[in-house]
């Protein structure tokens, strides 16, 4: 083969590579979705954060708007401290709340933000104060047994099995 | 003290050849500058390695994207998650199927055939003709097979996975029924750039340098006979194999360990 249908060969086979690298990248990863898009931090502090993870969604009213950085434990509070980055388009009010959410029964968690009826918006660095925990299925079900139990005790019990009566 | 004899000399063996394929890596390392500089070998090695292997190495991406879809689609069709199927797909390929059995394909192809050639080389003394002619074999013969194999790894693999991910595409959307939009949005959603499409090509990166230094240690240290040359080709496969299988174990469990 002459040297410049080699070269030609050659550089097509490398195009094809870095085509399927592009590929890779927007059709099947995230890289548009969440790329060099403009975000500012915001804070929030949690009792529980339940199953959330770094780069979990944020969303309001189911909308992606941004992402979760970082998750910490305030040593003050013993609390959960969430920060995320929230798109720079996107504004909420000072007075806006913040919940840990489930998508489905199983799914995955994410944060919902609500907005609040204040003028004035949520600036970079700014902590959301009003924040509601992930729900943890266990307590939940100890809270259940606990109430079952109760409501047990305060009526009769049945009469005993009919052993004794023989 | 023949026991203790022939476990000191196996010992000895055993290091002398960790040495020998330690420095003869060290040399080719050493020998990429130089044949840089004439990159028209390494073009010509390019074709050779990566071109050649492009067609096995799509034939076999396809196919296991298209098995891979298939199977998933029976598993996961009881639990109506049938549009994770994507996401599954594309982790398996991305983080260890693409690099790896393209790298296994890769040994088989290529570095068995740059085994062979620089077998027959040494053994038509060609070799030693050139070293007779003060030509430097590692950065005239070696070197520029070895960039050759670490820029069409990497691409190769990539290859495999993008094939795979559209053969998964074409049974599972337009054969099986799986909604399309779901079928992108969650792999969208899921995959991540750096973490998984990136330490995918670091992986298959290493595996090139692997397969590639395996098949020219073993054709440049072959016996100059033709028994010799055939048992080093088989010794490629089986090294390279076994090695990118341990290797990707290992960078695994440092890659995707945590969280």
């Amino acid at each position: 083969m002459t040297k410049k249908g080699t070269e030609t060969l050659v550089g097509l086979f490398v195009l094809l590579g870095l085509a399927g690298l592009v590929f890779l990248s927007l059709k099947a990863a995230n890289l548009a979705s969440f790329g060099n898009r403009d975000t500012y931090a915001v804070s929030a502090r949690f009792d529980n954060i339940g199953g959330l993870k770094a780069r979990s969604p944020v969303r309001s009213a189911g909308v992606t708007v941004g992402r979760v950085t970082s998750i910490g434990l305030d040593q003050k509070t013993y609390q959960g401290l969430v920060t995320m980055e929230i798109e720079k388009g996107v504004q909420f009010p000072r007075d806006s709340s913040a919940k840990i959410l489930t998508s489905g029964l199983l799914g995955d968690q994410y944060i919902g933000i609500e907005p609040g009826a204040e003028e004035k918006n949520l600036a970079a660095g700014e902590m959301i104060k009003q924040t509601q925990s992930a729900v943890v299925l266990e307590n939940l079900i100890g809270q259940f047994l606990f109430n079952k139990a109760a409501e047990g005790s305060n009526t009769p019990a049945p009469a005993p099995a009919g052993g004794a009566k023989k | 003290m023949s026991v203790v004899d022939t476990v000191g000399a196996r010992t000895l063996d055993v290091l002398r050849s960790f040495g020998h394929a330690a420095s003869f890596f060290a040399d080719l390392v050493k020998a990429i500058p130089a044949s840089l500089r004439r990159f028209n070998l390494v073009v010509t090695q390019i074709h050779a390695i990566g071109n050649l292997s492009l067609l096995i190495i799509l034939a076999s991406g396809m196919a296991v994207g298209f098995v891979l879809a298939l199977q998933m689609y029976y598993a996961l069709v009881t639990y109506g998650a049938t549009e994770s199927l994507g996401l599954i797909v594309n982790l398996s390929l991305v983080r260890e199927l693409g690099p790896v059995v393209a790298a296994l394909l890769y040994a088989g192809r290529a570095g068995t055939s740059l085994t062979a050639e620089i077998g027959l080389m040494k053994a038509g003394e060609q070799i030693a003709a050139m070293e007779m002619m003060a030509i430097d074999t590692k950065s005239r013969v070696l070197a520029p097979r070895f960039i050759g194999g670490l820029v069409s790894m990497p691409l190769l693999a990539i290859l495999f996975s993008t094939v795979g991910i559209l053969g998964a595409y074409v049974v599972a959307v337009l054969l099986l029924g799986v909604d399309e939009g779901n079928f992108w949005s969650i792999m969208q959603s899921r995959v991540d750039v750096w973490r998984d499409v990136g330490n995918g090509i670091v992986k298959s990166f290493v595996f090139g340098i692997i397969c590639t230094a395996v098949a020219l240690y073993q054709g440049y240290e072959t016996e100059a006979t033709p028994e010799g040359v055939a048992y080093a080709t088989t010794r490629t496969v089986v090294i390279s194999s076994l090695s990118v299988l341990g290797m990707d174990f290992v960078l695994t469990a440092l890659m995707f360990s945590t969280g």
